[in-house]
């Protein structure tokens, strides 16, 4: 017997309600989070409420956003990512060197560059999760090797040089803005985030992704097999790299195997601020999308505030911690309502 | 009377429900207090007001004729009030004398921990709970009952002067529990108050003075044990009587064998075993804690590896190589450990239910909230699981509770045979007849049931046949006319005593 059985015997709250305090607590949190931060801004930062200045953060959260959507299965099934930066930088030189080649039409070229993007980050990802789940090595150190691994394939593919030269219609697209409002990239993070919302909450392979991260013996025991979806997580970590890496192109028309330095950090910051837990079985990757935002815009209005590049990075990382502490209030205030 | 603890009036509040109310008692000094509830009846919060873990809302305590409140477990410590919880909360990784010492390791010069002296005090303290056993050995190679006296012995160390014990007994075989209670009554006679709770009634008689029996976080009675029986006990709990507690069902007939196992082997150093179960049959598996039987239920079900053996459902060979093989074959297993490997403790109860068989509520991968909600609310209903809704986590259900769960999770996905390992452990006594009334079912629907348990009178009032472990050997099989517990524990012993 245990203090929450104890709380549980009165459940105090009705269902209807209990239902919307979760998700007040649990989605709007973060949510709100970002509101306020936005708030703040708009009332001390002079010219941060324009929307020249929106334009720009949704172009710059587009490749870091895609990265986390695939990180949150990953973190959900209670792994961790380390490779999705450099994965992403040798997505960069294959899908830029595929798409130089002259021999093709510039519709064929950039297919194929895609299809290239995908699937060497698939590949990647793939090897992460089954040399983790075949050895039973934990993830942080698997991708760790494989984070080293990716930065010197994309050394050997590039043959250490960047890469430019990108067909004109690509750069086009990548400098489209929808409307005058749509940044064509951010459309494509968008995409990717409602693909991974769609599957983690209306499907079997969804369902299990939670499971395994809440008690991966339990789902053995009920008869599935764990590593599979482990494996799945990993993958599609690896997927979202190589989408973002054609995002990269989009944005900057340079493949470079130094590309992505750091950016596995930035995504699971969004992961973890957007209130996916670290421990797996809980999160949304829609707080994921908002976890990315409240980055960018952090770092955008501290910018625009005057504070110096030297002071950005301490209060950015504040707030990340600050987020994990929430998480931890969070989680105690739900067994409450639950 | 001379009081060593009394508690008056004494409440405890949690946001949205009374854990204790009005609670006034007092403890004799010397005597052994027995402590009494089902789940969520206030015993735990009770003991964690005197551990310090929690501060009471209303009431007051007094210790030795001084108000006691303590605000940390170390507060409790020093006033001479010590605490074994029922989790153990010992470091495997250090020695058993570092862990008995913790606190106060003898230090030499430098800060330097004095190895001699450490060890040689915990010999004598090791002694008193009749643990014979180098305190240099690390915890973790340790039993659960062996860990059980460090932890006594630990509470010893500190010159206590009441001694809690939070359900000893719960994962002790019988001859541990003999011991523990000939300590309990050797430090009795050395003036130490002791306040006892169990989950087991026929123990109690043998070590209480007196008893106490909560109820909703109300005291409902404080008698002495003299004189009182087990049936005036549960009265007292649940507030009804109960007749009898199995209900074992002559009437079923049981059917063609449904599971045979035929030299199950799980490693070179284990013994072949073979066993079977008939359709309607419940079979018991005896044995002392750590004799096989767990792992042979497991190698059975795939869930660890085996070497050789074959497994036969109605008739027929089937491979399992891993638990998705024994599931899709129409096993199931409920592990003695519920919480670690039963349940998805954070997730919801109709996710728990449907996580067997997730192509019964979806459509081309495609979840069906719907249906999943309406399977679940079905066997929540006819299991009579108690929950606000089946969209409450797993986790904040009572231990009986959880239980029903994992039996509902095997009756959503179908199943021919159930391996139940431990079933009512940490199960209060109301909660454990209707999981017994649920089984019954079970076998009147001519499922085959194997149920493993350490609790021997539980197995004899549920079981049509008995087979017994003793050191990964089966050694006996006992059938219901022939049932007497005395025959049951020396066959367990039996390979344990030879040379």
């Amino acid at each position: 017997m245990s203090e929450t059985s104890e709380i549980a015997v009165a459940a105090p709250v009705s269902p209807g309600r209990a239902k919307f305090l979760r998700f007040l607590v649990r989605d709007a949190g973060v949510l709100l989070a970002l509101v306020l931060i936005m708030l703040f801004f708009s009332a001390t930062a002079p010219y941060f409420a324009t929307s020249g200045n929106a334009l720009k953060i949704f172009v710059q959260i587009a490749i870091n956003t895609v990265l986390a959507a695939g990180m949150t299965f990953v973190i959900l099934t209670g792994g961790i990512d380390l490779s999705v930066g450099s994965v992403l930088a040798l997505c960069t030189v294959v899908g830029a060197t595929v798409m130089i080649n002259e021999s093709l039409s510039p519709a064929a070229a950039i297919t194929l560059a895609l299809l290239a993007c995908m699937a060497t980050g698939a590949v990647c990802g793939f090897l992460n999760g089954w040399i983790s789940t075949r050895w039973k090595i934990p993830s942080f150190i698997v991708t760790l090797g494989m984070l080293n691994m990716a930065a010197g394939a994309a050394r050997v593919v590039s043959d250490n040089s960047t890469i430019t030269g990108l067909p004109q219609s690509f750069v086009d697209f990548g400098n489209l803005i929808i409307g005058g409002f749509l940044p064509s990239i951010f459309l494509v993070a968008v995409l990717v985030i409602a693909a991974g919302w769609f599957v983690l909450r209306f499907t079997v392979f969804g369902r299990m992704i939670f499971a395994v991260g809440t008690n991966d013996e339990a789902v053995r025991l009920s008869g599935h097999n764990p590593d599979f979806y482990k494996v799945a997580a990993f993958t599609i970590s690896g997927l979202t790299a190589g989408i973002a890496a054609m995002v990269y192109l989009l944005r900057l028309n340079i493949g470079s195997p130094i590309a992505g330095v750091g950016y596995e950090l930035n995504a699971i910051a969004a992961v973890i601020i957007g209130g996916t837990s670290l421990s797996g079985g809980k999160g949304s990757i829609i707080g994921t999308l908002v976890g990315a935002c409240i980055l960018q815009v952090l770092s955008t209005g501290l910018q625009l505030l005057g504070v110096g590049d030297n002071f950005k990075p301490i209060v950015i990382g504040l707030v990340i911690v600050l987020a994990v502490i929430l998480d931890a209030y969070r989680e105690r205030l739900l067994r409450r309502i639950r | 009377m001379d009081a060593i603890l009394s508690l008056e009036g004494v409440g405890k509040t949690f946001p949205g429900a009374i854990a204790l109310s009005e609670v006034s008692l007092s403890i004799a000094r010397g005597e052994t207090h027995i402590i009494l509830g089902e789940n969520g009846a206030g015993k735990s919060t009770l003991i964690k007001l005197l551990a310090g873990i929690y501060q009471p809302d209303s009431g007051l305590i007094a210790f030795n004729g001084q108000p006691y409140r303590p605000k940390t477990p170390h507060d409790a410590q020093q006033s001479g009030i010590r605490v074994v919880h029922q989790e153990l909360n010992l470091l495997p990784y250090l020695s058993i004398a570092e862990n008995l010492m913790l606190e106060n390791l003898p230090r030499r010069a430098f800060g330097i921990v004095d190895r001699k002296a450490l060890n040689s005090r915990a010999l004598v303290l090791l002694k008193e709970v009749g643990l014979d056993i180098d305190p240099r050995i690390r915890v973790e190679a340790l039993g659960v009952a062996q860990m059980q006296l460090v932890e006594i012995a630990k509470a010893l160390s500190y010159d206590s002067k009441l001694l809690v014990l939070d359900e000893p007994t719960a994962t002790l075989t019988p001859p541990e529990i003999e011991r523990l209670f000939s300590i309990i009554k050797r430090l009795k006679a050395k003036g130490v108050t002791i306040i006892y709770i169990s989950h087991r009634l026929h123990e109690v008689f043998e070590i209480g003075d007196r008893v106490t029996i909560l109820r909703n976080g109300r005291l409902v009675a404080t008698r002495d044990l003299h004189g009182l029986t087990v049936p005036d006990l549960v009265r007292m709990m649940i507030g009804r009587d109960i007749a009898d507690e199995y209900g074992f069902d002559a009437s079923i007939v049981l059917g063609k064998v449904a599971l045979s196992v035929a030299n199950l082997k799980r490693d070179v150093s284990t013994p072949d075993i073979s066993f079977a179960v008939r359709h309607g049959e419940i079979l018991g598996v005896a044995g002392l804690v750590g004799s096989g039987r767990t792992e042979a239920m497991r190698a059975l079900f795939g869930a660890d590896p085996k070497l050789d053996g074959v497994v036969e459902i109605d008739g027929k060979p089937v491979a399992i190589a891993a638990p998705k093989d024994a599931v899709r074959h129409g096993l199931s297993l409920l592990t003695e450990d519920r919480k670690g490997q039963g349940l998805l403790l954070d997730m919801a109860v109709d996710k728990n239910i449907t996580i067997t068989d997730l192509s019964k509520i979806s459509r081309n991968g495609l979840l069906n909230r719907k249906t999943e909600a309406a399977a679940a609310n079905d066997l929540v209903g006819q299991l009579r699981v108690k929950a606000s809704s089946i969209e409450q986590a797993v986790r904040n259900l009572s231990g009986g509770n959880q239980q029903k769960v994992v039996l509902a999770k095997w009756l959503f996905r179908g199943t021919s045979t159930l391996i139940l390992d431990e079933p009512t452990r940490g199960v209060d006594i109301g909660a454990r007849r209707e999981i017994y009334q649920l089984l019954w079912m079970l076998a009147a629907r001519q499922k085959g049931i194997i149920m493993v348990s350490s609790d021997l009178p539980e197995l004899m009032g549920m079981c049509h046949r008995i087979i017994v472990f003793s050191k990964n050997k089966i050694v006996g099989e006992v059938p219901r006319s022939d049932f007497d517990q005395e025959r049951i524990l020396s066959l367990a012993y039996q390979e344990y005593v030879r040379p």
